[in-house]
């Protein structure tokens, strides 16, 4: 395998709260190459703060430490603001989980797209609007002309999500971090905006990491999955083992997931108490 | 009685029609469930179910009395929406708890306090996120406290906009399960937008599909563990999920 793009040993996440500073990430470490490694696991047990710890965008108070964090040989934690935003975008780029949310509300999604290039070559006006017209038909939004002079509240929850990714992949960044980027797409439509994403990562080597609570689909999206609960790895497994896992918290949810002929009158829940959460 | 009957439903944006002719007629205490493309105009016919897209023609009739154009106060406490994005119901600037108990005082509940502790605990939250603020969360604890928000009025209908897409399987069962609860205890009736097929199994009686703002097949969930639809993009959404 190829040097490790992202090496990340003993991070943590903390917040203040009523009851004095709590960890929501509590020592995680691993190392990713140019391959997709997906997480998945109990909601609040900080894939996103795992996630944007990684690009810097853990905000006051909330505290980020590491023993190291090391991207492409460069050291994260030892960079300025000003040299992360040169790499947010450009070379590590977050699809992030509330996508409307994230989009600038005042700004049509053409022009937002458009200014995700500004890193890149001068390219003439046309051009931009050329290569943003193709990024959106190429995420399957019909009608591309018109969608990129629409504004954020006027697209569905699945267009926000493809606008997201098509951001976000126009830089053609070194790793992208997906943060449940199509849980509001049709199935259909999902599996061709992968497609998309694993193309990006055979053809120019780009690493992955895709957090998700749909195991089906990383364990068919990911060569590689970390099973996360209350701010720790709890297990780690070749994708293709998923289905395998042995540890109770995996078994509990691969159990809990409905099926497209249920039968069951009551899904199985795990006993969530007995892990905490934070 | 219908809970929800809608007859020649065409809604529009400004210029754009979004939906054409959208018919359906659900029974009370029925879970009912739209699937379909992206965009084709799912969450605007649960946006005007709900008084929130109001340029439309046809009929929409809510548990046998039409609504108008505009929000209607009376239908406001029978009718509750969870939206597809958490921001769209949760104030940003409240903490949970004020999002949780002030539809209560204006609708003149008592026993407040204990409601907000028995919704959250419904919906799988620990106590210690009450005094929180949204963005002190993750996204599944804040689809949490916007599903319990809607249901903290007892409404009668529920429409609900992809409520556990954000949501990992475990507490999503959780969720199913209690949705699953309230309809059996108190004759809910759930309008239900997903693309997760295996959900609308576990939970619905009907659903219908949708594509380019029409309604192209109603099935049964019968249909649907069989994947025996009629029309060939229904299939391909089955054959999608897994489905052989
Ligand atoms: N500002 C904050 N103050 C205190 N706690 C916070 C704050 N922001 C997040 N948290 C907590 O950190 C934990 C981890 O959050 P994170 O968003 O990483 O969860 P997640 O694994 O992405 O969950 P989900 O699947 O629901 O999105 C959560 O329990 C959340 O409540
Ligand atoms: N405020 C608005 N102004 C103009 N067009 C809008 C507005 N809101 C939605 N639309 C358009 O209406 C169409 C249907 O959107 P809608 O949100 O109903 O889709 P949906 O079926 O819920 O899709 P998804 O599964 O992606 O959430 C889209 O083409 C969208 O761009
Ligand atoms: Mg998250
Ligand atoms: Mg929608």
């Amino acid at each position: 395998m190829s040097a490790p793009l992202l090496e990340l040993e003993n991070l943590r996440v903390s917040f203040p709260t009523a009851h004095g500073r709590v960890e929501v990430v509590k020592g995680i470490s691993f190392t990713l190459g140019r391959e997709r490694l997906g997480i998945v696991g109990e909601s609040g047990s900080g894939k996103s703060m795992t996630g944007r710890s990684i690009l810097k965008l853990i905000r006051s108070p909330g505290k980020v430490t590491a023993d190291r964090m090391t991207f492409d040989g460069v050291d994260l934690l030892g960079q300025s603001e000003r040299q992360m935003r040169a790499i947010r975008g450009a070379r590590i780029s977050m699809v992030m989980q509330d996508p409307k949310f994230s989009l600038n509300p005042v700004m049509t999604v053409g022009d937002q797209i458009a200014e995700a290039l500004r890193f890149h070559a001068r390219l003439s006006k046309g051009e931009r609007k050329a290569r943003v017209l193709s990024m959106l038909e190429a995420v399957r939004i019909d009608d591309p002309e018109r969608v990129s002079r629409l504004y954020p509240h006027e697209v569905s929850g699945g267009m926000g999500q493809r606008i997201m990714i098509a951001m976000m992949l126009i830089p053609e960044p070194d790793l992208l971090i997906a943060d449940e980027p199509t849980s509001a797409l049709d199935v259909s439509v999902q599996s061709q905006v992968l497609d998309i994403i694993d193309d990006l990562i055979r053809t120019k080597g780009m690493g992955l990491i895709f957090i998700s609570h749909d195991l089906n689909l990383v364990s068919r999206y990911c060569d590689r999955i970390l099973v996360m609960n209350s701010g720790r790895v709890v297990e780690e497994c070749a994708a293709s083992e998923l289905a395998d896992a042995s540890h109770p918290y995996t078994r509990g949810l691969l159990a809990a997931m409905p099926r497209l002929d249920e039968t069951r009158e009551e899904l199985p829940v795990l006993d969530r108490a007995s892990w905490g959460g934070t | 009685m219908s809970a929800i009957r809608l007859e020649n439903l065409d809604i529009s944006y400004g210029e754009t029609r979004i939906t054409h002719g959208i018919s359906l007629d659900i029974a009370e205490g029925e879970s009912f469930a739209l699937v379909g493309e992206s965009g084709s105009g799912k969450s605007t016919v649960l946006r005007a179910i709900a008084g929130l897209a109001p340029e439309w023609t046809g009929r929409i009739e809510l548990l046998g009395r039409p609504r108008g154009h505009g929000i209607d106060k009376a239908k406001v406490r029978d009718c509750q929406m969870v939206f597809q994005d958490p921001y769209g119901s949760i104030h940003p600037r409240k903490t949970i708890d004020a999002t949780l108990s002030e539809p209560l005082a204006i609708h003149g509940f008592g026993n407040r306090d204990e409601r907000v502790e028995e919704m959250l605990k419904a919906v799988g939250l620990d106590r210690r996120f009450r005094f929180r603020f949204p963005h002190q969360l993750s996204g599944g604890q804040r689809q949490r406290v916007a599903i319990a928000r809607a249901l903290m009025l007892e409404p009668r209908i529920l429409l609900l906009d992809e409520p556990t897409s954000a949501l990992d399987v475990s507490v999503q069962a959780e969720i199913l399960n209690l949705l699953k609860r309230l309809r059996r205890e108190q004759n809910l009736t759930f309008l239900l937008v997903t693309h997760n097929l295996p959900v609308v199994s576990f939970l619905c009686e009907r659903l219908a599909v949708m594509r380019q703002g029409r309604i192209v097949e109603v099935a049964n969930v019968d249909q649907l563990k069989k994947g025996a639809f009629a029309e060939p993009y229904s299939r391909e959404l089955f054959t999608a999920s897994g489905g052989v």
